[in-house]
């Protein structure tokens, strides 16, 4: 309970470190005790207006998602370079809805991020009651199996980890 | 050696992907279609450089991982800048004047 | 010596990226290109301080790449911002 009372938000504190630690760019004790003072003052501070900690359910498919958008990013951005570096770019952009699934804001959050970061599609707008995204895409194929490819390779395993 | 060859390797791939960006950038035919091109391969070519830089001053002795915090900022907000940029330009209206060439519309973007 | 080169070449071409960016910038048409091509430079600003600092083996210019990514990106937010609401600060 005491640690509880110390730590209000033990993910914030250890992010809080990390980053002290990175800016100095060491790991020296020093560093280590004015880091951990600092992760352990600043979220007593606004631990009042921090919305409630997000729980992450399944960390092993956490690490999974994030090595395959890593990996979805580089294979992605070489097709894209493909494309630009033709002589004569064939391309086909158009606007698409996707329907969403997701209800957690911080998936939803991570969804639309993710279909941004992977070349040739960029979330654009959310409907406003949250059940369809507007995606751009820069060559599409065809609007149905892409749609489904978004769901099956990023929506399923966010809902997994937040849901 | 092998630590300037990768640093080398790291250098032209991220320089290449950033000079993509820009091919993307400057010749593709909308608005829409050139946000691909900037916000994504430029983020990437970024991230080569800050890799070539980890192993460069890693390899020289001294431990040097600072510049993780640069890419993780970067591929956290090139995703939002480029939701905002897009939703400034459907919010300017123009997403008809991207397709006035196959509905035959005359929307006007600005 | 290897290195050297690399470097030279890398900084051409990041060189020619920002000049095509700047490009965009001048002929715009619309306000978001401009925007977009102003986002794309403060990228390419860092990658180019990031090559600097290599070059001249130093850490110095670790801290002005990162400012320029913080600085960079709430800009492109402020001024998407604007041009959505007219307003910045709501």
């Amino acid at each position: 309970m005491i640690l509880r009372k110390l730590l209000p938000l033990p993910g914030l504190s250890l992010v809080l470190l990390l980053i002290w630690l990175l800016l100095q760019n060491t790991a020296a004790p020093g560093h280590l005790l004015l880091g951990t003072i600092l992760a352990i003052v600043i979220p007593r501070w606004c631990a009042d207006f921090w919305p409630r900690q997000l729980a992450v359910r399944r960390v092993g498919v956490m690490v999974a998602f994030l090595a395959t958008v890593l990996w979805d990013i580089v294979v992605a951005n070489v097709s894209v370079a493909r494309i630009l570096l033709s002589p004569a770019p064939r391309l086909r952009p158009g606007f698409f809805e996707l329907p969403v699934s997701v209800t957690n804001q911080v998936a939803l959050v991570l969804l639309a991020n993710t279909i941004s970061l992977t070349p040739g599609t960029v979330a654009a707008r959310l409907s406003a009651d949250r059940s369809r995204l507007l995606v751009h895409c820069l060559d599409m194929d065809d609007e149905a199996t892409l749609i489904t490819q978004i769901k099956n390779r990023y929506e399923r395993p966010l809902k997994e980890i937040f849901e | 050696m092998l630590s300037e060859i990768l640093v080398s390797l790291f250098l032209l791939l991220g320089a290449a992907f950033a000079l993509i960006g820009a091919i993307g950038l400057a010749s593709l035919p909308d608005f829409f279609t050139r946000l691909h091109g900037p916000t994504k391969a430029t983020t990437l070519g970024v991230g080569g450089m800050l890799v070539a830089s980890i192993i460069h001053f890693t390899g020289q002795g001294r431990v040097t991982v600072h510049e993780v915090l640069i890419i993780t900022f970067l591929f956290i907000t090139a995703p939002v800048s480029a939701h905002l940029l897009i939703r400034a330009a459907l919010h300017l209206g123009m997403r008809k004047s991207a397709y006035k060439a196959t509905e035959g519309e005359s929307g006007n973007g600005h | 010596m290897m290195l050297e080169t690399s470097i030279t070449i890398a900084l051409a071409i990041i060189s020619l990226a920002m000049v095509l960016g700047l490009w965009r910038l001048w002929r715009g048409p619309t306000l978001p290109d401009r925007v977009m091509a102003l986002d794309k430079l403060y990228i390419n600003a860092a990658a180019l301080l990031i090559l600097l600092g290599i070059s001249f083996d130093s850490d110095l210019y670790f801290e002005v790449a990162l400012l320029i990514a913080i600085i960079g990106f709430i800009s492109t937010a402020a001024v998407c911002k604007y041009i959505m609401r007219g307003d910045i600060i709501e």
